[in-house]
């Protein structure tokens, strides 16, 4: 008998399921008419989206009357904003548009490097498109309501300043994601600076896409610290704390957001001492939205700190540090880069919620698409059609490019995925 | 032991710490507090609850409540119709949202796009905007009255076909208990000869039959006592059926509509969250497509499902309080009109909330029952 030696097993590459690519034909039948009641089913939703189709081409090119657009576009996006001011809007603009350059062209930087160095896949092939197309679409509704040259070479000018400052943004350093962070702050606060400081317009005068945004991204900055505090607060170790945090957050969560908006118009007049002036209904109607957010990016945050493994905490204090520092320094890092994509669907939720401030009498988007109708050269005519869809068609694409960016961010930190 | 100095014992610090704490909101809240009083007083509104008692002063369209009658009743008739359009809303949308949440895995193309479509052109709309759409530019714009066979569609009104009870309804409510019971029987048996023997049960088809045939036989001995009461034209508008007015019919569509598109996401989130091992199994035993859905896939589903769906109720049911804008009299209009009717509108806003805290905390405690039974029996 004879012994062999002992041998390195061989290893076998390992097979993956076979990619099967089908035919067009074999596709149409895989897909369309497996069965009998597939093929009814094919049949019965080409009719239902043909006739969709074709009532929707033919009232957004044919039968409606976008007339009240073309004349209210200005209307519809800032309102009551004095016409001879609107230049700060342009300014805010091309601010945003340098800021988003930099930090697109430096998040491609590092992208590319991770691509380079094989630690993610690259990026499918007409993936921009896929991911700008409804904001284009929207840039180009836009301009054709617009009309004028002016406004088509500012946009022009806008876009050129983003592609700029995205190459600016491509030759920053990579290990200086502090610089990008900060420059995104700064170009908010520039942003908001250009239109409200130097002898410009307050708030009080905004009106329609602009005090849209305006609540909305104004909404979730402030709410964003305090949801951090209440949240750690939720998860103290003292009970005083967290009962009181507890209490404040399933309040506001049992409650419609249309009766914090009600407190804060009716109500926050009387929580002032006498004799203070009544803040405008803008104010009030921006508390009442950072109140009714604050508790939902607590409840984030908290699903966030739940998600730092015990260990961790564990061994920051086994190295010596404070209960405080160990929050600050090993806890919040780790939680609040898994709440992105969870806060950027609060944001969205709070775009789409800032229309609810329409009822209690400002003028944002929606708002403003229900009184022009009452124009008198446009009064009874059944507008609200045109004008509703036009707002809605707005909101669309905001949140949706937004949705599809957090999904996006979501697959990219691997959240879910640990 | 010796125990530190007081102001380094970490337990003194501790309480010391919370009373601290405490003091703090205590004062802020106390400020708040004085602040309202001192200015409720100072304009004479006063901060008592008794305006609940005092005659409302104005009409809610659509019941027949009296302008003498008091706010505290305007306001149950408010939530009312809250819970009316509530239940029934969550009704449609869990019907329809997990329709449309299937579809969006259906092994068709079209099918899966056509869902795709529906879901992602309604979830990233603002309900208030579909809910105007739905009043101002679609039914608003119906027709006066328009009698399309059994339903009528209308800007004053929608209604539909309502079933009237006549003489001898008590029999006829003898004998559908009776067909209930006879289709368990019936049930049962075919469960078992199933089990004893192996045969087709064909149990659905033999429950539907028995029920259907002992209810037509009660129909006639108790001498049909129940009507159809169809809406019929008259001269000015319609009368009978089942009514609605435009602006239930409206928040209801677009709170359905708008509920859907998110339960959709739910159910097919929670359908592939189940283990892909178990619809190949399903395959592997030779069950039919449907027979994996209904009896492996959507039992597991349903179990992932609960929360987020009972979250998507709760947010329907806040949601119908955008029923203010539409002038829809729920409660929340009624107290708005309460409020522009001289309440005092903190005491008035304070009711208001704790009337939706009540309906969240309620739903919340049938989902925490219902999450109980059905949760996985697991070592802990």
């Amino acid at each position: 008998m004879t012994t062999s030696p002992l041998q390195e097993p061989i290893p076998v590459p390992e097979e993956g399921p076979p990619i099967t690519q089908l035919g067009p034909r074999e596709w149409v039948r895989q897909n369309l008419f497996r069965t009998w009641f597939d093929t009814a089913l094919t049949v019965l939703f080409s009719l239902i989206l043909a006739w969709v189709l074709y009532r929707a081409g033919r009232f957004v090119f044919v039968t409606g009357r976008w007339e009240i657009i073309d004349r209210n576009l200005t209307n519809l996006l800032v309102f009551r904003f004095p016409r001879d001011e609107l230049w700060r809007v342009w300014t805010a603009l091309f601010i945003l548009a340098g800021t988003f350059g930099v930090a697109a062209g430096s998040a491609a930087r590092a992208r590319d490097r991770a691509v380079a160095e094989g630690r993610v896949a690259p990026a499918q092939s007409g993936l921009a498109l896929r991911r700008f197309g409804p904001f284009l679409l929207l840039v180009a509704v836009l301009l054709y309501f617009a009309g004028s040259l002016s406004a088509f070479l500012l946009t022009t000018a806008v876009a050129a300043v983003a592609l700029a400052a995205r190459f600016a943004g491509y030759r920053v350093p990579p290990n200086r994601a502090g610089w990008g962070l900060a420059v995104g702050v700064l170009g908010l606060v520039a942003a908001f600076a250009a239109i409200l400081g130097f002898g410009g317009v307050g708030w009080d005068r905004w009106g329609g896409l602009l005090l849209t945004v305006f609540l909305a991204v104004g909404g979730i900055a402030i709410s964003f610290p305090i949801g951090v505090l209440l949240a750690l607060g939720r998860r103290s170790t003292f009970p005083a704390v967290r009962v009181v945090c507890v209490g404040y957050i399933e309040l506001i969560r049992g409650v419609p957001l249309i009766t914090v908006l009600f407190m804060g118009a009716f109500m926050l007049g009387f929580f002032l001492p006498p004799g203070t002036e009544t803040p405008s209904l803008e104010t009030r109607a921006l508390v009442a939205l950072v109140v009714f957010t604050s508790a939902y990016v607590a409840e984030i945050v908290r699903g966030g700190l739940q998600s730092v493994p015990r260990g961790q905490i564990e061994a920051a204090y086994a190295v010596g540090l404070s209960p405080v520092r160990t929050t600050a320094l090993i806890v919040l890092p780790q939680a609040l880069r898994a709440v992105i994509p969870a806060m950027v669907g609060q944001f969205i939720t709070l775009f789409k919620d800032t229309s609810l401030v329409a009822i209690i009498g400002l003028t944002e988007l929606l708002g403003v698409s229900s009184i022009v109708t009452s124009q008198p050269d446009f009064l009874g005519q059944g507008l609200i059609f045109e004008t509703l869809v036009f707002a809605a068609f707005v909101y669309w694409v905001g949140s949706y490019s937004m949705s599809r960016e957090s999904q996006r961010l979501e697959r990219r930190l691997g959240v879910g995925q640990r | 032991m010796s125990r530190p100095a007081p102001w380094r014992d970490v337990r003194v610090l501790r309480i010391a710490f919370q009373a601290a704490f405490l003091v703090a909101v205590g004062a802020f809240v106390l400020w708040i507090v004085d602040n309202t009083v001192g200015n409720l007083e100072r304009r004479g509104i006063g901060t008592s609850f008794d305006f609940l008692d005092q005659p409302a002063g104005f009409r809610i369209p659509g019941s027949d409540f009296r302008t003498s009658q008091s706010i505290g009743d305007a306001i149950l008739v408010g939530v009312e119709t809250t819970i009316k359009v509530s239940a029934l809303g969550i009704v449609l949308a869990f019907l329809l949202g997990v329709v449309v949440g299937v579809a969006r895995l259906s092994p068709n193309w079209l099918v899966r796009r056509a869902a795709a479509l529906y879901v992602e052109s309604l979830r990233n709309v603002p309900v208030l905007a579909i809910i105007f759409f739905w009043y101002l530019a679609v039914i608003l714009r119906l027709p006066t009255v328009e009698v399309a066979g059994l339903f009528v569609f209308s800007n004053r009104a929608f209604a539909v076909p309502n079933l009237t009870l006549e003489d001898g309804i008590g029999l006829f409510a003898v004998a559908t208990a009776v067909a209930l019971v006879a289709a368990a029987v019936a049930w049962r048996w075919r469960t078992r000869r199933f089990d004893a023997t192996g045969e087709p049960h064909h149990r659905v088809l033999w429950g539907a039959g028995v029920l259907a045939a002992v209810l037509t036989v009660g129909f006639f001995v108790a001498g049909r006592p129940l009507g159809i009461d169809t809406p019929e034209r008259l001269r000015f508008g319609f009368a009978g059926g089942l009514e609605m007015s435009p602006e239930f019919a409206g928040l209801l569509i677009a709170l359905v509509l708008y509920t859907a598109s998110h339960i959709a996401e739910v159910v097919r989130g929670s359908i592939l969250a189940v283990q892909r091992g178990q619809g190949e199994a399903a395959d592997a035993l030779g069950l039919s497509p449907f027979q994996r859905l209904r009896f492996v896939v959507l039992p597991q589903a349903f179990r992932i499902m609960i929360p987020p769906l009972a979250n998507h109720f709760l947010n329907l049911v806040k949601n119908s309080s955008l029923g203010v804008a539409i002038a829809l009299p729920e409660v929340t209009r009624v107290v708005r009109i309460a409020i522009s009717q001289r309440a005092p509108a903190p005491q008035s806003i304070v009711i208001l909330m704790g009337i939706y805290l009540l309906f969240s905390l309620s739903i919340a405690l049938v989902t925490n029952l219902v999450n109980r039974r059905l949760q996985l029996k697991g070592r802990g």
